[in-house]
């Protein structure tokens, strides 16, 4: 198929960016989205013209690094899956296709395609884990976890940490994004020591580097590549508010 | 004169590890605080020694090529991580998870290292549920087990199909707790451009940040490279696109030895290659040949006929369909070790019972237990898996059987290390995939995951000590030393020269080549003629390169062309001695196959005589042939039996 491809460019995150058009030819419908667009920056390349720059790196949907509003949806129209996962057949001959990155504050353009995600790191390194050193621990099985509460955490803690959700979102909210971590550690003994502790950590970060708040419209949840459930917001609100009535310190 | 020792301790197989943890140097607390070391890469080796060298007290530095430590490619492992747990109490042991690995290794790895490794096995899971990993559970709350090649009880530990992921984002929370103690300090979006050697001792690196182009010094009084595997030589492979050979490549040419470079893993269970735009290749996990059974038509006709779309599979009748694993292997079935599955599924192909468009497949078919279990049953085992397959090939593989074919996924091969996992260089350690050091000629299902976090959690926070121990005298290493400037000074060069070539191919059109090389002549069969050939056309290729190459943009920005060019500059280098090591074994073991050395029956034949070492090779310049020395492997406590997995 031919496609007409109208691509974000933007030099560094100090310039101004702008759309530009570019033209592809005998795209198989076979292709994935993103060996799309390494047919047209071998193109480009040919013609000594820069390439497109993008994030992206184990193409199956786990790494995390692929991101891109298509057509103005995050991950393209398929449902569950990451960019680089959308196949060529969910597009038609002569199609115009709209390429932007992810557009929030916390997540500044690096270049082109690429933003920068670290704000989801410090999110993380706040809170977004238990305590524990290496050795010295008990057998593993010494703690018996009801299956449903495993199975829940997982469910949690499938979030690959893309970022698709604070681009759904009118308010650039990480709510997702932090409560499927709080969730999946709330809902394991190993977790629950420091679930006070934690969740107050993660919200303040996720408030100082200036995600917007949750107002419930789901685009998040709708968006997310791994499908994770808007109830990890509510559990993560639920923490949040009995860790704050008890809680012996501000964060 | 070889510098080849692998320090093996003393005393009986089950003491050595206890014996050397008893008598090695240690550290005291307040001079850890005065020791940097330096840690490159951050997957399940990286990140785990990383974390464990900060909650020690040792100042960490950590380099990651990603944006964010969560991205390294250990994430896209499925199966699982074995231990010798013993849970489903069904004959497991420390010993049998150790005899497993060597003999699934076809006797090619030291026997030391690999009982240290199941001897620490337990010790990972334990950590990681503490962690909050969420491993699968039964209904008792306990922990669960499945099965996996070469093994005949059930202890692959797994989270779904996303092991890897949940093991990564374990040991990235513990790098996270740290990096937010300050104990670590992480550097993303770097490249590692060279290993910088002072006085014979590895003490820093260079790296280039990959958004501002600026080429870095930073010292250590020690370096971990845990930079993985070099899988994309062959262009196609289940790698990650930036998946590289560079930090280990530099490591080589700076002094350290490789080990075995030619032993390959060929895994069995890929999605086939569709068409030549492609970039790489899917994997679908190991653990499904525990329900899926693999055929191919037993007719030539019927062949032709699925291939041209007139027959379907399931159409096919039970007496026409060969499953040609239960077939040879009775004993394991469709079970066995990932390249004897490998092979056998070529063997049929190249005989012309291959099916799908290209005749490159064969089938993965789960019909027989979805009847016996129930489709709700094989959904929750590997629901993820069969969603991935359905979204990239866009066939129901509940309705139609999956059609898989081999292709590139692991190097056992590495940088060679003794026990202690330090390399030829004094001071610089490798881990993971990085090394050569414990899965032999053939890796087996679920012990990549076990090797990284055994390394990185238990292995290296103690040998490194016994390195740093010596070192509490010296200060701070500076910066501005010769050697960092003469590394710096090198490597800016050599991207002015890369950027100033401006000839006609684009870089990609030279990754491609020489994957076709490797495939065709350093794949999954090999033979004196190719590997000759093969030589010759990589040496042509890279002056090629070196004349004809188009690298656009500039080095003061973002330059996704510039690190590939550099990539595939090192990959090139890196192909060319991976055949020279597969033309020198003269036999066949593990993954490396070599067609003159076969049973009438078509089986692997090794030579234990003449082939019982590992091959390290030592870098004697550019255009110069590397010399290749040999460790003697000693087997004292096991016998060396031909494998048999009939």
């Amino acid at each position: 198929m031919d496609l007409t491809l109208k691509i974000w460019r933007q030099a560094s995150s100090k310039v101004k960016g702008q759309f530009v058009n570019y033209q592809v030819q005998n795209i198989s419908a076979e292709a994935s989205f993103l060996e799309m667009l390494d047919i047209l920056n071998e193109s480009l390349v040919a013609k000594g013209e820069e390439p497109v720059a993008f994030d992206h790196d184990c193409r199956e949907g786990i790494c995390g690094a692929c991101s891109l509003y298509i057509n103005g949806r995050p991950h393209g129209p398929d449902r569950g899956i990451t960019t680089c996962q959308m196949h060529m057949r969910n597009f038609k001959h002569g199609e115009t296709i709209i390429i932007e990155p992810w557009r929030a504050k916390p997540f500044p353009v690096i270049k082109d395609l690429m933003v920068d995600r670290s704000s989801f790191d410090e999110i993380i390194q706040a809170g977004g884990f238990v305590s524990v050193r290496t050795g010295g621990i008990p057998d593993a099985n010494s703690i018996p976890i009801p299956r449903r509460n495993a199975e829940l955490a997982m469910d949690a803690a499938a979030c690959i940490g893309c970022g698709a959700c604070v681009a759904a979102c009118k308010n650039a909210s990480a709510m997702l994004f932090v409560s499927a971590k709080v969730s999946q550690f709330a809902l394991l003994p190993q977790g629950r020591i420091e679930a006070q502790e934690r969740v107050q950590r993660m919200v303040a970060k996720m408030d100082e580097l200036g995600f917007g708040n949750c107002t419930n419209t789901y685009a998040c949840e709708a968006e997310c590549p791994k499908e994770i459930s808007v109830s990890n917001i509510a559990r993560m609100n639920r923490e949040f508010l009995s860790a704050k009535l008890i809680s012996h310190k501000e964060f | 004169m070889t510098k080849l020792n692998p320090k093996i301790p003393n005393g009986q197989l089950d003491q050595k590890w206890t014996n050397y943890k008893a008598h090695q140097n240690l550290v005291n607390p307040s001079n850890k605080r005065r020791l940097d070391i330096i840690v490159v890469g951050t997957g399940l080796a990286g990140a785990a020694a990383a974390a464990s060298f900060g909650e020690l007290g040792f100042n960490v530095k950590v380099f990651g090529i990603h944006d964010s430590p969560r991205r390294a490619h250990s994430i896209a492992a499925q199966g699982g991580i074995n231990a010798a747990k013993n849970y489903p109490n069904d004959g497991d042991s420390v010993f049998r998870l150790f005899y497993d690995t060597i003999k699934g290794g076809d006797y090619r790895a030291r026997e030391a290292n690999v009982f240290r490794l199941a001897e620490v096995s337990n010790s990972i899971i334990d950590q990681c549920v503490a962690q909050g990993v969420p491993f699968a559970r039964d209904y008792g709350g306990l922990l669960d087990n499945r099965s996996f090649g070469g093994a005949q009880v059930s202890r692959t530990f797994y989270a779904r199909g996303q092991t890897g992921q949940q093991l990564l984002l374990g040991a990235y929370s513990a790098l996270s707790k740290e990096i937010g103690k300050k104990t670590v300090k992480m550097y993303t979006r770097r490249d590692l451009m060279d290993v910088v050697i002072v006085d014979g001792l590895a003490r820093g690196i260079i790296v280039r940040n990959l958004i501002t182009g600026e080429i870095e010094r930073h010292s250590a009084h020690a370096v971990v490279l845990a930079t993985g595997g070099y899988g994309n030589v062959f262009f196609l492979s289940t790698n990650a696109m930036s998946s590289n050979g560079s930090a280990i490549w530099k490591a080589y040419k700076k002094g350290a030895f490789f080990g075995n470079p030619c032993f390959t893993q060929i895994h069995p269970t890929c999605i086939p290659v569709h068409g030549e735009y492609q970039s790489k290749l899917t994997l679908m996990s190991e653990s499904l040949r525990n329900d899926g059974r693999i055929w191919v038509p037993k007719k030539l006709e019927d062949a032709e006929k699925i291939r041209k779309g007139t027959l379907k599979a399931g159409n096919l009748k039970e007496e026409d369909r060969d499953y040609y694993l239960e077939r040879r292997y009775p004993a394991f079935g469709n079970l066995v070790p990932r390249d004897v599955a490998s092979r056998a599924a070529k063997e049929r192909c190249d005989a012309g019972f291959g099916v799908g468009t290209t005749g490159l497949a064969v089938y993965l078919d789960f019909a027989d237990s979805i009847k016996r279990l129930g489709k709700n049953v094989i959904e929750s085992r590997y629901g993820n898996l069969f969603q991935m397959y359905e979204k990239i090939v866009d066939e129901n593989p509940y309705e139609n059987p999956m059609m898989i074919y081999p292709a590139v996924h692991y190097t056992m091969g590495g940088i060679w290390v003794d026990y202690e996992l330090q390399t030829t260089i004094p001071g610089l350690f490798a881990a993971g995939e990085a090394n050569f050091s414990d899965h032999g000629a053939n890796r087996l299902g679920a012990s990549a995951l076990m090797q990284g976090l055994s390394d990185g959690y238990f292995v290296l926070p103690y040998t490194i000590q016994n390195y740093l121990a010596n070192q509490i005298q010296i200060p701070t290493i500076k910066t501005d030393l010769p050697e960092f400037v003469q590394a710096e000074k090198e490597t800016k060069d050599l991207i002015q020269k890369l950027l100033t070539i401006n000839g006609k191919n684009t870089v990609d059109s030279y990754h491609r080549k020489l994957g076709l090389i490797m495939w065709d002549n350093v794949g999954m069969g090999r033979n004196k003629e190719g590997l000759t050939n093969a030589i010759k056309l990589i040496q042509e290729l890279k002056v090629d390169f070196w004349k004809n190459v188009k690298v656009t943009g500039t080095n003061d920005q973002v330059n996704p062309e510039l690190e590939k060019a550099l990539r595939v500059a090192d990959f090139i280098e890196l192909g060319e001695l991976m055949a020279r090591d597969a033309l020198s074994r003269q036999e066949s073991c593990g993954g490396h196959f070599r067609e003159e050395y076969q049973t009438p029956e078509g089986e692997a034949l090794r030579d234990d005589k003449d082939f019982t070492f590992v091959s390290a090779w030592e870098y004697k310049g550019d255009n110069v042939e590397p010399e290749m020395h040999k460790e003697p492997l000693v087997f004292e406590f096991i016998e060396v039996k031909q494998r048999n997995y009939k």
